[in-house]
């Protein structure tokens, strides 16, 4: 087992200094001068006036006139000091950026992830268990239509009918849940909506054939004709052996939160990871976009890891060499 | 089409007197009963079949030009003679969300294409070769498998700049693993195969036993793949030009005619939805089809269905 998880865990950094590697060069290949961008942003002199000594030591200051290899390993040791750079548009260092933005991503990715844990599971157990009864046929057509809808449009329509319509809720914005708890909540609600729609249809239908998988087995038999009681056949032996495969989908539901983070943010005006990533990407601001990116591949890599090693103690008949 | 004959039968008399001959029911026959069986899969195929008639016929089928401004009747609701209304500009919402179909489809198929060639090929090299090769290739898709699939198409679109050509190229690059994933191990279990063998010892070439045996062989899992793939990259695409990174305007993108009606959701809310829907229904039509395919085509309900 410990060397199981010592493997993967190198296996891991592997990855991730090809990752590293790879987001450093491609945001190199970038047209388009981030620096004149920024001289646009933050002076209002004409950008032919001016002279190219100001140009070269703004250059210089970034760091940006030192050949790639070199400003490749400058941007990894300052990363393992806690310095990931400046960002060209915000005038800020991105740690700090990072700071401000990656805890809202990250609680409302949470939210979403229990969210889409909760309900996608407990759908797809009871059409399972309930097969072709109504729960089934409500539970069963919804999980086809959940994996279709665009996410985006899903939260303009909520945005419409809840906000517009209605007035139940904000349309946008977000609230820290320690600031204004009422308010960060009704905020909070369409985007983990949005955010879970997905996971939840896919929990839903791979928890449902998975227990229609496990409830034909001997073993579910035996429980059935030792007469225990059917909760105890469903929470006992059913329940366990079928969230083995729909581990693995949580934690691909977690790139997918991030993937949906993009849209989601830039649809509620959400001052997370994902919205700052579309702007940055907008602003060519190399620091940030590097930052963000590897972040969401650090987080993603991890929970893989941590999916990989919990199925140990989810089947025992799984065992490390 | 495929009329071949269950093999048992040309085996020697004396062989099939022991074995029990199985029913003589062509491929093709099988695949469209299974494939056609359920009415929703049905259901999809007509989808896309009339799709594919809007994106080839727009030009006939709108009734207005998608791209022409027409100022005095900006913002319009659904009327008589504007189905679905108009956008800021005047311009008719149905006409574009017809002409939207022929991006749709473009991306769609052009991205399957690109992405399907190279995973694949990569796939059978690294699960056919085996050792350095193997590890090469598998770790170079290790590395793009942490990014979510849209931040990677986001990444890639932003450094080239948008325009129809670098989505393209975007999400193609976007969705190389999963191909590679799927045809790596395929490879794998079907060169262990006897007839791999035989065909090594009669001296076929790598190439000819990659291209001949083994891409067949793997096939019906792959074309299932794509199709499900054509309905995650529609909806990826649609992100993308919500984001406003795709065809430039005045183009037509359904993803972006819902940005455009995001700003004015309150004058024409309709503009927004029904693009939205669109999307929905052909991604639900090609997730249809590839369950139907994948029903039709798995080895392991042969007899089942």
């Amino acid at each position: 087992m410990t060397t199981f998880i010592i493997r993967r865990l190198l296996h891991g950094l592997i990855i991730l200094v090809l990752v590293s590697l790879l987001i450093f060069f491609a945001m190199r290949l970038l047209p388009g001068d981030p620096l004149l961008i920024y001289m646009a942003q933050h002076s209002q002199q004409n950008l032919q006036d001016l002279p190219p000594e100001v140009l070269e030591q703004l250059r210089h200051e970034f760091g940006l006139d030192k050949p790639l290899p070199v400003q490749y390993v400058n941007w990894i040791l300052g990363i393992l000091r806690g310095d990931m750079g400046d960002s060209f548009f915000y005038g800020q260092d991105v740690g700090t950026l990072l700071l401000q933005r990656f805890p809202v991503t990250v609680y409302l990715g949470i939210l979403a992830l229990i969210v889409s844990s909760i309900v996608g599971l407990t759908a797809g157990m009871l059409a399972a268990i309930r097969r072709g009864k109504w729960v089934d046929s409500i539970v069963t057509p919804l999980t086809y239509i959940g994996v279709c809808i665009p996410i985006f449009w899903l939260g303009i329509l909520m945005i419409y009918v809840f906000g517009l319509k209605l007035n139940f809720l904000p349309i946008a914005g977000f609230t820290s849940p320690f600031d204004d708890f009422v308010l960060s909540i009704k905020q909070a609600i369409m985007p983990v909506i949005c955010q879970s729609i997905f996971g939840v249809a896919s929990n839903a239908r791979q928890m449902r054939s998975s227990v229609l998988e496990v409830i034909r087995q001997d073993y579910i038999r035996t429980a059935w004709a030792k007469g225990l009681r059917e909760r105890v056949v469903i929470f006992k032996h059913t329940m366990k052996n079928s969230l083995i495969p729909v581990v693995t989908l949580i934690g691909m539901g977690v790139s997918f939160i991030f993937g949906g983070s993009v849209l989601v943010e830039t649809v509620f005006a959400i001052p997370g990871i994902g919205r700052l990533l579309v702007t940055s990407i907008f602003n060519h601001d190399y620091m940030v976009v590097q930052g963000v990116v590897l972040i969401m591949a650090i987080v993603v890599l991890l929970v893989n890891l941590i999916v990989d090693i919990s199925y140990g103690s989810l089947d025992p008949r799984i065992r490390y060499g | 089409m495929d009329k071949r004959v269950e093999p048992v039968t040309k085996e020697p008399a004396g062989v099939t007197g022991f074995l029990e001959a199985p029913p003589h029911v062509s491929e093709w026959r099988r695949f469209s009963r299974v494939f056609f069986s359920r009415k929703i899969v049905l259901f999809g195929m007509v989808v896309l079949i009339i799709l594919m008639f809007t994106a080839i016929f727009a030009n006939l089928l709108a009734p207005y030009d998608p791209y022409t401004p027409d100022m005095s009747n900006s913002l319009l609701n659904p009327t008589r003679e504007h189905l679905l209304g108009t956008d800021i500009f005047g311009r008719d919402t149905l006409s574009r969300l017809i002409y939207g179909s022929r991006t749709a489809l473009a991306v769609g198929f052009i991205s399957v294409g690109i992405a399907s060639v190279i995973g694949i090929s990569l796939g059978i090299v690294a699960g056919y070769f085996g050792g350095i090769t193997n590890a090469i290739i598998m770790r170079a898709i290790d590395t793009l498998m942490p990014f979510p699939m849209i931040v990677l198409a986001l990444l890639v679109a932003g450094l080239l700049g948008g325009g129809i050509h670098n989505v393209i190229v975007a999400l193609s690059i976007a969705t190389i693993p999963p191909y590679t994933r799927v045809t790596h191990g395929l490879a794998l279990s079907i060169k262990e195969n006897d007839y791999i063998l035989a065909q090594r010892s009669m001296g076929s070439s790598n190439m000819r036993i990659m291209m001949r045996h083994i891409l067949p062989n793997a096939f019906p899992p792959i074309i299932v793949l794509m199709t499900m793939m054509l309905g995650s990259l529609i909806l990826a695409e649609a992100g993308l030009s919500f984001l406003g990174i795709g065809i430039e305007p005045p183009g037509a993108a359904w993803g972006g005619m819902v940005n455009d009606g995001y700003k004015y959701l309150q004058e024409n809310p309709v503009l927004s939805f029904a693009p939205g829907l669109a999307i929905m229904l052909v991604v639900f039509a090609f997730n249809m089809v590839g369950d139907g395919l994948r029903d039709a085509l798995d080895p392991r309900l042969r007899g089942l269905l």
